[in-house]
């Protein structure tokens, strides 16, 4: 049996090695969930340059603030927009119809954008747009071929053109990109609009699962109560176990 | 053997009269004798139905707060996840449950095969076991649909058009089934009611499966019968009263289990997307199939089956046959094993070989289910198809042919 | 447990304005709850098509897996669109849109169509299925007809199939 459980790992693991490589490249976006400074950018960048758009359908406005450390009066000053409450949903006002309209697919919400993606691809995604004039707004992307949205932080990001490499084979299949060139800078610096990438993944990734902090507390403490509910059942299972033979 | 015992008095005695709680309490607990050698692999039994509790109980409080509607489902699930009071513990308690009792049960299961537990006299009790595997996979199934996210809507979708492949009454079957020509609000309305009412089936028959177990004995991992050893009382040699003996040793098993659980659902409740696939965050939405799907990891092994078997006469009902075959052959185990004994520690070689080109078939197949088709990996299920059979159609003959070893008189420990 | 009246009810035909569509470009309309593709064919997609007969479970579409009008080698009314149910005929999965020719991993043979993601199922550009793939036949073509140049009606065709 030690020998088949063996030949299934050599058997398997180029198996795994090879389906993994898929897809392009992510980076490491390295975020913080703890960096309550880097949140509150984030949910600034997001109310700002998003949320026209992109709705965060099943997240409450009081809850976030509470959590990233926004006091009310801050909320309602800053980030409440229109008739908004408190304790409203962070909806916009656009219809499903109107993003068919204008981007020929819906909108998607982005509450859950980085548990059905990771956070790396959202990294990844916002900092691979390049210039292809074959698409409606001029721009696509290398994480998501075909995307019908525009790059919204371009303005702050500069100009990227592609570099092509010309791998095996012929014609146009066997070009490939092989990386991103800034052809002309935008208003922050590669390294700070890293950074701001890296705030906006970071709210996403709260709003992704706003407990998620909270969780591991709450289970550092259950783990300790079920430690002593093992030392107190191990003992007593010892205890009526000593006579049996 | 009751009747050396003083009757009882007061409210115990007015109750003992009209129902017989000292009699049930002494024959399933204090006077039900157990091998006293039962070691790792007998925890899976209690762990089971402390998993199928916690479901019952945390799907109870679910369904307190989810609407079962196509266009309320996905949203009721996130409002459980944000604003319902500890609505996120009940939920990954519960979606990290499901995954449990099927670890669980196959583990149970495996135990089963490692002893030979589906032997002469437990061939009932083996086959209500594998009823209760069905009734399981059947809630999972139904429950898998509920969040209403793109894995559960084209996961539902694939199976459902299963029922499309039988022959003549297929198309007909798979509407009755969703109840409309695509999955849709009714078919959600259905599969909640099911979810809903199964686990009380699976508790109704996991009472008759103990009660089978209870007339039959525990098996041990020697395969010997203690009742065929008993003293001058009438109590076996090697029998221990379960209570208190395997109560506060279970008890320790339901704590370490519950430590490992918790170290799931507190700290990796998406367990890498194997509990909770990431599609499933996005709801669901017919006119998209995500790039890739796939069912959850613990229907990956007949998954993978059926995309082993290619069409013939433009027909995937025999792909449908050989998955449904692959657990219906469960129950015909008590007669496929010639050997003269029963626990895998007195077989021979061969036996042992077969169980563990079993194991790796399974969870070989497992893993082919959950990745993308290719040919290399349609070849490999293939492959490993064959062999998961083989350890069950091949097995009069090589159980008989192997050698053994002597079994004991007495248990070993 | 058959279907409640409301959801027998539910099959309206669709109207679907076709004339926003690029070239090579796909539009999703549902019908009925399932996804319908139109697409609007290149020329040279359409030159394509023959170059895959060899290679297809029915080249010929014998099989009725669409109105008598769209049993032709385009398996269209207008060689320019496809229309079709977008739902693959193994088991129902929604295949995906792969226009491009040669890709890496569909091979250098592939003139563009359609792969399943769910079983490896792969149609041409026409939604014939391809040999040695677990679906059984062509996409099914629904009733259709044009009520203009630009606007298709999704499932009536006025009777034109009997």
């Amino acid at each position: 049996m030690r020998n088949s459980l063996f030949i299934l790992v050599l058997l398997v693991a180029p198996l795994a090695a090879w389906a993994s490589g898929e897809g392009p490249k992510l980076e490491h976006s390295d975020i913080d969930l703890t960096d309550q400074a880097s949140l509150q950018r984030g949910a600034k960048y997001f109310m700002n340059y998003c949320q026209g758009c992109h709705s965060l359908q099943y997240m409450r406005y009081n809850r976030m603030a509470k959590d990233i450390g926004i006091t009310n009066a801050q909320l309602m000053e800053n980030l409440l927009f229109g008739d908004a409450k408190a304790g409203d949903l962070m909806t916009n006002a656009l219809r499903p119809e109107d993003g068919e309209k204008w981007f020929g697919t819906a909108i998607p919400d982005l509450t859950l954008a980085t548990r059905w993606r990771e956070p790396d691809w959202v990294y990844t995604y916002l900092k691979s747009f390049y210039v292809d004039d074959s698409r409606p707004y001029g721009v696509n992307n290398l994480v998501f071929p075909d995307v019908g949205m525009p790059h919204a932080l371009a303005e702050l990001q500069g100009v990227q053109e592609a570099v092509y490499e010309h791998g095996e084979g012929e014609g146009a299949a066997a070009e490939h990109i092989s990386e991103l060139e800034l052809v002309s800078p935008g208003t922050l610096t590669p390294e700070e609009y890293d950074n701001m990438v890296r705030d906006i993944t970071n709210f996403l990734t709260y709003v992704g699962e706003p407990i998620k902090l909270e969780r591991r507390r709450i289970g550092v403490y259950v783990l300790l109560f079920l430690g002593l509910m093992f030392y107190l059942t191990y003992n007593l299972k010892k205890e009526y176990w000593k006579d049996v033979h | 053997m009751s009747a050396e015992h003083a009757q009882p008095s007061g409210l115990l005695g007015w109750i003992d009269k009209r129902f017989p709680v000292v009699d049930v309490w002494r024959e399933h607990l204090a006077e039900y004798y157990a091998p006293k050698n039962l070691n790792f692999w007998s925890f899976f039994g209690s762990l089971a139905i402390t998993v199928l509790l916690l479901q019952i109980i945390t799907g109870i409080w679910l369904a307190m707060n989810y609407k079962p509607s196509a266009t309320e489902a996905f949203a009721s699930v996130e409002y459980i996840m944000r604003d319902v009071n500890w609505g996120w513990l009940i939920r990954y308690l519960h979606s990290t449950g499901a995954s449990a009792f099927f670890i669980v049960i196959y583990l149970h299961m495996f135990r089963g095969l490692l002893w030979g537990s589906y032997r002469k006299p437990r061939e009932l009790l083996w086959i209500i076991g594998v009823v209760i595997y069905l009734a399981m996979m059947a809630t999972a199934f139904f429950g898998y649909l509920l969040p209403w996210g793109q894995m559960s809507y084209w996961g539902a979708q694939v199976i459902v058009n299963l029922f499309a492949a039988v022959p003549d009454i297929g198309p007909d079957l798979s509407v009755w089934v969703r109840g409309d020509y695509v999955i849709s609000d009714a078919t959600l309305n259905r599969f909640f009611a099911f979810h809903f009412l199964i686990p009380f089936l699976l508790v109704a028959l996991v009472f008759v499966h103990i009660v089978a177990l209870h007339r039959v004995g525990s098996n041990n991992p020697d395969g010997i019968e203690i009742k065929e050893n008993k003293d001058e009382q009438g109590i076996p040699r090697d029998g221990i009263p379960f209570h208190p003996y395997y109560t506060v040793k279970d008890l320790m098993g339901v704590v370490v289990f519950l430590a490992i659980f918790s170290l799931v659902v507190f700290f990796a409740p998406d367990f890498g997307g194997l509990f909770l696939e990431g599609p499933n965050f996005q709801p669901a939405d017919p006119l998209k199939t995500p790039a890739h799907i796939a069912p959850v990891w613990y229907f990956t092994p007949f998954y993978a089956m059926l995309r082993a078997v290619p069409p013939i006469a433009d027909s995937q009902f025999p792909g449908v046959v050989v998955m449904f075959g692959a657990i219906a052959i469960l129950f015909f185990l008590p007669w496929l094993d010639r050997s003269p004994v029963k626990s895998m520690r007195y077989k021979g070689p061969i036996s042992k070989f077969f169980l563990g080109a079993f194991i790796v078939s399974f969870v070989v197949l497992a893993y082919l289910g959950l990745q993308p088709s290719s040919d290399l990996y349609t070849m490999l299920a293939r492959v490993f198809t064959v062999v998961y059979f083989a350890f069950f159609i091949l097995m009069p003959i090589y159980s008989k042919l192997d050698k053994t070893k002597p079994v004991p008189e007495r248990v070993t420990s | 447990m058959n279907p409640s009246a409301k959801a027998r009810a539910a099959g309206a035909p669709v109207r679907a304005d076709i004339s926003k569509v690029e070239p090579g470009a796909l539009l999703r309309v549902k019908y009925r709850g399932q996804p319908i593709w139109v697409v609007r064919r290149t020329p040279e997609m359409v030159a394509n098509l023959a170059s895959n007969d060899s290679k297809l479970v029915d080249p010929q579409s014998t099989v009725p897996q669409q109105p008598e009008y769209c049993q032709n080698p385009t398996r269209s009314i207008k060689p320019e669109f496809f229309i079709a149910i977008g739902i693959c005929t193994h088991l129902g999965c929604s295949p995906t849109y792969r226009p491009e020719v040669a890709p890496e991993d569909l091979g250098p043979d592939w003139k563009g169509g359609w792969h399943c993601p769910c079983h490896g199922s792969k149609f041409d550009l026409a939604g014939r299925v391809f040999k040695g793939v677990p679906a059984p036949t062509n996409l099914v073509i629904p009733k259709h007809t044009y009520l203009t140049d630009t606007t298709v009606l999704v499932g009536d065709d006025g009777g034109q199939a009997s």
